[in-house]
């Protein structure tokens, strides 16, 4: 927290030190220098200024950390079904929570839902606070701030903890401008301070950089997290930990948005939307073979495409065609196989986020893009793998 | 229906690096566009001006030369501009900005409802939107995919939820944040553009805004503050693997785990 001071008096070369500002909050005013609203307090003018400018650190009253106590996570759920993030975010809590020797809390609100917290308490926290409540059925961020404001009124966590859900995105803010807390979204890795302050790490401008977070000086510190990021804990046989009934007067709930219904969303079909997508090249000898290519995907909840050539074969429709004169994908996951990579071929995949090409030829050109180059041929690895993934399906 | 769409400039590309000895951003500020989510809510905005009637008025905060988005706005087909800007609020992070676009707002008008794009391509929160909506006392609908109808006092929309559609009914005033591609965005007009080219705009500073506290804006109104900044570790693998069809097989699995694709 602070200012920056502009001493005009040292000013010497006013166009030069206006340069320094890469987002050009510097303006020549009557050979005065002003700092317009661009300014994003970077401070490089203060390292690079020769003493024009000072930045003045302001003191704040400083708030009672330990009056806010455990770390506290929101049940994420859709008519009672819980999202998994919930149980990752669980786990974090419980790392965290051991650092500083405080409770690991979960606050799960809806309707209906009594009977589901037990399960939470599979997973390692010390209490549930659960709020079942009519006014509770179906998603109304008004009610739901409601009912999680009076957890945090109540129970005073240091950190809350929720998943970057389509829920979780818009009530965590609606919670945090409430308290007029500090809030990170997408945080990537958490730590914590012995004084309970919350390290929220996350990417800015696209991932391109990446950013350490503080809330050094408000309660409670909010952060959420998107699904896969953190390791959920091992659910295990015995229950621990207690649930406890938030009390919440129902007249408190005074939201005049109303739920109609609540639908589920039609099967998002085509191989636009995949997270996974398996790819079949002219390395697949025969059109029989596309099953092993269709199995992995089913194994790997993907779906499958092919190249043009497997097009024009008739193997495959159209619209599983990948490349130029086929759909552009960008899935999370994307291995192709016998796939030579063509140019035009790889200009609809290249943005997929892990590439595992499988080619028997070393000098095929899809292995520049692949972050993974399997030399190797597809018909002794596929099976083997479709049959590792089974195996370890069992197991888990 | 009074309609409000607040938009953002952001920088042209997300191109970024951080000079690895000072730790500063390098980047160039010169290129600067609409946030690229905004103009589906600038979209949606007219098509319910021009199915209920009533004035849409697009509301923007940041530099000086944030007041380019207005007139894009305007040759899209906005009615009214409203530029929030001052030097103290700089380094405003989501509270803090919220809090002032929520004060610019009461002091810009009156409306029905309040469109917001999805999320920002700099930020990247997407929750500014619902940031605003709890300071100014309204109901908000987030990831709002198709509007269904407008009435006298509320309207209709269908908000998208991981696995279902929630249809909600949203008295006025409120706020929605709409999804990409709720309607495809219309190519701004350049008669439009030209009619508009010296359209006034209305200027909001901290003397102008009902809290003139300055403790509440920009960074001193910001709870959160960034520590450090730092190139990410690159993810960028390329490895090549070869071997039996059995040692493949088990790295490729291995992997796939490790990545929770499988499990």
């Amino acid at each position: 927290m602070g200012k920056l001071i502009v001493h005009q008096e040292k000013v010497q070369d006013i166009a030069a030190l206006i340069k320094i500002c890469p987002f050009g909050a510097m303006e020549d005013k009557d050979g005065k220098i002003e700092i317009n609203s661009a300014c994003r307090l970077c401070k490089l003018c203060v390292r690079k200024g020769k003493g024009v400018f000072e930045f003045v650190e302001e003191t704040f009253s400083e708030i009672d950390k330990s009056a806010w106590r455990g770390i506290a996570v929101y049940v994420d759920h859709v008519d009672g079904k819980i999202h998994p993030v919930t149980y990752e975010l669980i786990g974090k809590a419980r790392e965290l929570a051991a650092k500083i020797n405080q409770p690991v809390y979960a606050v799960f609100l809806g309707e209906g839902i009594d009977k589901k917290a037990q399960e939470i308490l599979h997973y390692g926290v010390d209490k549930v606070y659960i709020c079942d409540k009519r006014e509770l059925r179906g998603f109304n961020i008004e009610n739901y701030a409601t009912a999680f404001e009076t957890f945090i009124d109540k129970i005073k966590p240091a950190v809350v903890l929720v998943g970057a859900t389509p829920v979780g995105r818009q009530l965590a803010p609606r919670v945090a401008a409430h308290f007029h807390t500090g809030l990170t979204a997408d945080c990537t890795v958490l730590d914590i301070h012995e004084n309970t302050d919350l390290v929220q790490i996350r990417p800015a401008f696209g991932g391109n950089i990446m950013a350490e977070i503080l809330t050094p000086n408000h309660r409670p510190q909010m952060a959420t997290v998107r699904y896969k990021i953190m390791d959920a804990p091992k659910r295990n046989d015995e229950i621990s930990g207690s649930i406890e009934t938030l009390e919440l007067n129902s007249a408190k709930f005074t939201s005049k948005v109303e739920v109609l219904s609540i639908i589920e969303k039609p099967r998002e079909i085509g191989i636009e939307n995949a997270d996974v997508l398996i790819v079949a090249g002219r390395g697949v000898k025969k059109k029989e073979d596309l099953k092993l290519i269709r199995e992995l995907a089913e194994v790997l909840n993907g779906d499958y495409a092919c190249t043009r050539p497997l097009v024009e074969n008739g193997w495959l429709e159209p619209k599983r065609q990948i490349g130029l004169s086929g759909r552009t994908v960008r899935p999370k996951l994307i291995i192709t196989c016998g796939v030579s990579g063509s140019v035009q071929f790889v200009a609809g995949m290249e943005h997929s986020e892990k590439i595992f090409a499988i080619n028997s030829d070393p000098k095929a050109s899809i292995f520049k893009v692949a972050n993974y180059a399997v030399v190797g041929d597809l018909y002794e690895i596929i099976p083997k793998l479709i049959e590792k993934i089974k195996q370890g399906r069992e197991i888990a | 229906m009074e309609i409000l769409v607040c938009i953002k400039q952001v920088p042209g590309s997300n191109k970024v690096e951080v000079d690895p000895v000072t730790g500063v951003l390098k980047r160039n500020s010169a290129d600067a566009k609409m946030n690229p989510y905004d103009l589906f809510a600038l979209e949606t905005g007219l098509r319910l001006r021009e199915k209920y009637g009533g004035n849409l008025s697009v509301l923007t905060m940041g530099p000086p030369q944030a007041a380019t988005i207005l007139y894009e706005a305007f040759a899209m087909g906005a009615d009214k501009g409203g530029l929030i800007t001052d030097r103290k609020f700089g380094g405003s992070d989501v509270l803090a900005t919220s809090y002032t676009l929520s004060q610019g707002i009461r002091k810009f008008g009156t409306f029905d409802i309040i469109i917001c794009g999805l999320q920002t391509t700099d930020g990247d929160t997407a929750q500014v939107g619902p940031e605003v909506s709890e300071m100014l006392g309204i109901p908000c609908v987030c990831n709002v995919r198709a509007i269904d109808k407008a009435e006298v006092d509320c309207i209709i929309v269908d908000m998208e939820m991981s696995e279902d559609i929630e249809k909600l009914k949203v008295p006025f005033p409120c706020l929605i944040t709409v999804q990409k591609d709720i309607y495809e965005p219309r190519l701004p007009s350049y008669k439009k553009q030209k009619a508009t080219a010296n359209r006034e705009i209305s200027r909001y500073s901290l003397n102008d805004m009902n809290d003139k506290n300055e403790k509440n804006y920009g960074l001193d109104g910001s709870p959160t503050c960034v520590q450090k900044i730092f190139p990410p570790t690159s993810d960028k693998v390329q490895e090549t693997w070869t071997g039996s069809g059995e040692d493949l097989s088990q790295r490729i699995y291995g992997a796939l785990k490790k990545m929770k694709f499988t499990a």
